[in-house]
């Protein structure tokens, strides 16, 4: 049993915030937001030259061969400076269909596009009534000859306007609910027959409502068993809501730090707030739900090597359930003790608030989450 | 980074189940499963079996009579001792008073006192808490006046847990009258038999009896009685509360009693069906089981923290235990109350009536809910916690 970090992971994460301290700071972040497609092209190839978009893909692939632990010292850096870029959608998601599901020829042509930052990639599976059920799909791919035919709606596409390469789940076979008969297919992002509608999302990222209206791909577009692809999905779905817990530690960190620090400035009656006891334990309570969130998100993480396909499932599911109380407390009392200068577009603590709020509503929020505990079970 | 235990610690753990399972008395582990309250022999039995083992004082250094275990198999002994469940040594001389004696007191106190607490051949009982000095422990008021070779003591304590049952005291005393109310405080240790001793018993609102009043008038003490300096007792009783910032998590203590809640509410129906199929229901013990695990979480990475770099810097985390810890502790007595619905009611005047067979297993659920208030109480309350991580971590 070991907490601590190793060298590497040291280094790495030495790495991962000395860059974004430099280059990610609240006004730089206004300004790559204001960037054509919302992120910065510029901080995306710093991080492919550091070698952080290859992290998780193995050696032979071209990657760094790296584990859980690394994917969550980077989500948990990305989380503090509130980064824009597509991290998540491209080498957390892409990437785990790639790395779980793809063929060799699938990796060869995809992955080498990721690490070297020239490709970008979004995960088409909300669709309008499916809420947090992966099965629940609607959108259909036919086989034709030795094709596939894609119809659907899929909406809120993380990173869905920029991405090279769409990840789209959808039916070859059975009625909506069905566990089986889901694919996952690639489709390039300029595909005949697919329409995008981009917009930005509350915490500033963007995202898109896509629309497949008889898209042709080949059946080497299949990633994994088209006719079983729910496990998969449900593996890199687990992957990504554990990559999201620790950026959502990131972001919890920096607002009670950026809290705490607050309270020390600001004066009222003579004195700094933070010398006022009701506030000073709001801010304990804070802290609490930080380490709290804090040992989930590293449970969650430590989960992935677990042998038992159910109880990994379950430890992410309780995760995500610490993850989404904590940040709610967290993210609405940080608001509370910067009184109203927390409630402006201009103070960052805000941000953070947002992001939280948005981490929590996808993938399953804790009420879900908190129900698929109730009937696993975790002791 | 990695979450398993090692092999050896593996085997450890099943040594230590085995001999829970072969030397705890039966009756004794019935008594802690159904929450009721154990007699000074059956406590008494079982610390000496413990002790026979060499796991008495088991966290204390191995000069002392203690195993010189790593952090991790002290926390595997802990939590098995909780989960199985069978009694903790007696904290007041273990983890209280026999740090103090072997880390301040002079060869002669450690040679006498030390077995004598690894053997519970002395019971001992905490003289800290005073009707006026509550959180603010500091501002006690009990005196212990020097003449001659003797201190003469008076005043109060209370609170003073199972003090119907000890053989001695450790006691703060102001000793000197004139300075900041820190500094002139002694940690002074005494027979609970000594002239002048009263002990008066404070029934809690479980019905219970643990919690006594403790009158000094005119209690003569031999000045060797005084542990390390004059006039550094509260040094001493820092070192003292600090001294013990894992265990109180009570990790296992709480995973018992989800499985009390799991055992009770797959037998007691509500509209047709066991209660643990209630989706409501569920949902709260899925909600506590969470919360557990997040702590034990928590407490592990402060146990590994201190196996690998020590105990001198506390891990920030540490005092999230307390915090958390009594918070669960205490909705897992709510979860039981809920399990039982209208039969918490009966209330068991004789302690352990096994004529009623209802009440055989429900009667201890309210008092045990109740007694539970304590936990965010006792031990420095939940406020004081949250005063300790406003300024140790958070510096404001």
């Amino acid at each position: 049993m070991d907490f601590d970090l190793s060298e590497e992971q040291r280094l790495l994460k030495e790495s991962i915030d000395g860059l974004l301290t430099d280059s990610y700071d609240f006004d730089a972040r206004k300004k790559y937001q204001k960037e054509k497609g919302g992120w910065s092209k510029a901080v995306w190839s710093k991080l492919a030259e550091q070698g952080l978009l290859g992290l998780p893909f193995a050696e032979a692939d071209g990657g760094f061969g790296a584990g859980a632990v690394e994917t969550m010292i980077v989500m948990e850096a990305l989380g503090k400076a509130l980064v824009l870029e597509p991290y998540l959608a491209t080498v957390v998601i892409g990437g785990g269909f790639l790395r779980h599901g793809g063929s060799a020829e699938q990796k060869a042509s995809h992955i080498p596009g990721i690490i070297d930052g020239s490709k970008t990639f979004a995960f088409a599976q909300l669709e309008k009534n499916s809420r947090y059920d992966l099965a629940d799909v609607s959108t259909t791919a036919k086989k034709k000859g030795g094709a596939y035919v894609i119809d659907g709606e899929k909406f809120v596409v993380l990173n869905g306007e920029n991405a090279d390469t769409l990840i789209v789940t959808a039916r070859t076979k059975g009625s909506r609910h069905d566990k089986t008969g889901i694919g996952v297919f690639l489709v390039p992002a300029n595909a005949k027959g697919v329409t995008r509608k981009g917009y930005p999302t509350q915490d500033g990222l963007h995202a898109a409502d896509i629309t497949c209206t008889g898209v042709e791909v080949g059946s080497d577009a299949a990633i994994g068993d088209p006719e079983n692809g729910l496990p998969l999905i449900e593996r890199v779905v687990d992957e990504a809501r554990t990559a999201m817990c620790a950026e959502a530690v990131g972001a919890m960190d920096e607002s009670l730090k950026t809290t705490v620090e607050y309270l020390k400035t600001r004066k009222q009656f003579g004195v700094p707030i933070g010398s006022f006891q009701t506030l000073q334990h709001r801010a304990a309570d804070m802290f609490v739900a930080l380490e709290q969130a804090r040992s989930m998100s590293m449970f969650a993480t430590m989960a992935a090597d677990f042998e038992d396909a159910k109880e990994r499932a379950t430890a992410v599911a309780a995760a995500k359930v610490q993850i989404g109380k904590s940040g709610k407390f967290i993210g609405q009392q940080s608001i509370q003790l910067h009184g109203g200068i927390g409630m402006t577009q201009e103070a960052k603590i805000g941000h953070y608030f947002k992001r939280l709020t948005m981490i929590e509503n996808m993938f399953g929020d804790t009420d879900y989450h908190l129900r698929r505990v109730a009937e696993g079970g975790l002791v | 980074m990695d979450l398993a235990f090692s092999k050896e610690e593996i085997a450890f753990r099943e040594e230590v189940r085995a001999f829970f399972r072969d030397n705890v008395p039966p009756e004794t582990r019935r008594k802690m499963v159904e929450g009721r309250h154990l007699s000074k022999d059956e406590m008494i039995a079982w610390w000496r079996i413990l002790n026979k083992k060499g796991w008495g004082v088991s966290h204390w250094p191995k000069e002392y009579g203690g195993t010189g275990w790593s952090s991790v198999q002290q926390y595997i002994f802990n939590e098995e001792l909780q989960m199985h469940p069978a009694p903790a040594p007696l904290a007041f001389g273990v983890s209280m008073v026999g740090p103090v004696i072997y880390t301040f007191g002079n060869e002669k106190q450690k040679q006498h006192y030390l077995p004598r607490i690894a053997n519970v051949d002395d019971w001992w009982c905490q003289g800290f808490s005073e009707p006026g000095s509550g959180s603010d422990l500091a501002s006690l008021k009990t005196k212990a006046e020097r003449k001659g070779d003797k201190y003469i003591i008076n005043g109060q304590k209370t609170w003073t847990t199972l003090a119907q049952h000890a053989d001695m005291i450790f006691c703060l005393c102001r000793t000197d009258t004139s300075a900041k109310k820190q500094m002139g405080i002694s940690f002074i240790v005494f027979s609970m038999q000594s002239k002048g001793v009263t002990v008066r018993p404070i029934e809690t609102i479980d019905g219970g009896h643990e919690v006594n009043e403790v009158f000094f008038d005119d209690v003569e003490v031999p000045v060797e009685n005084l542990i390390g300096e004059e006039n550094k007792g509260w040094d001493y009783a820092k070192f003292l509360l600090g001294n013990e910032r894992t265990g109180i998590a009570r990790v296992g203590v709480s995973k018992e009693r989800l499985r009390r809640i799991k055992e009770l509410a797959s037998k007691v129906e509500s509209n047709g069906k066991p209660v643990i199929e209630d989706q409501g229901f569920r949902e709260k013990l899925a909600a506590c089981e969470i919360e557990l695990k997040a702590l034990e979480l928590t407490q592990l990475r402060v146990v590994a923290d201190e196996g690998k770099h020590g105990k001198g810097k506390p891990n920030p985390a540490s005092s999230v235990l307390k915090i958390k810890g009594s918070e669960i502790q205490q909705t897992t007595t709510e979860l039981l109350m809920e399990v039982i619905g209208p039969f918490a009611a009966p209330y068991d005047e004789h302690g352990d009536d096994a004529s009623n067979e209802t009440m055989d297993w429900t009667a201890q659920i309210a008092p045990s809910y109740f007694n539970n208030r304590k936990v965010s109480i006792y031990g420095g309350s939940n406020e004081i916690q949250r005063n300790i991580i406003t300024k140790a971590v958070l510096g404001l």
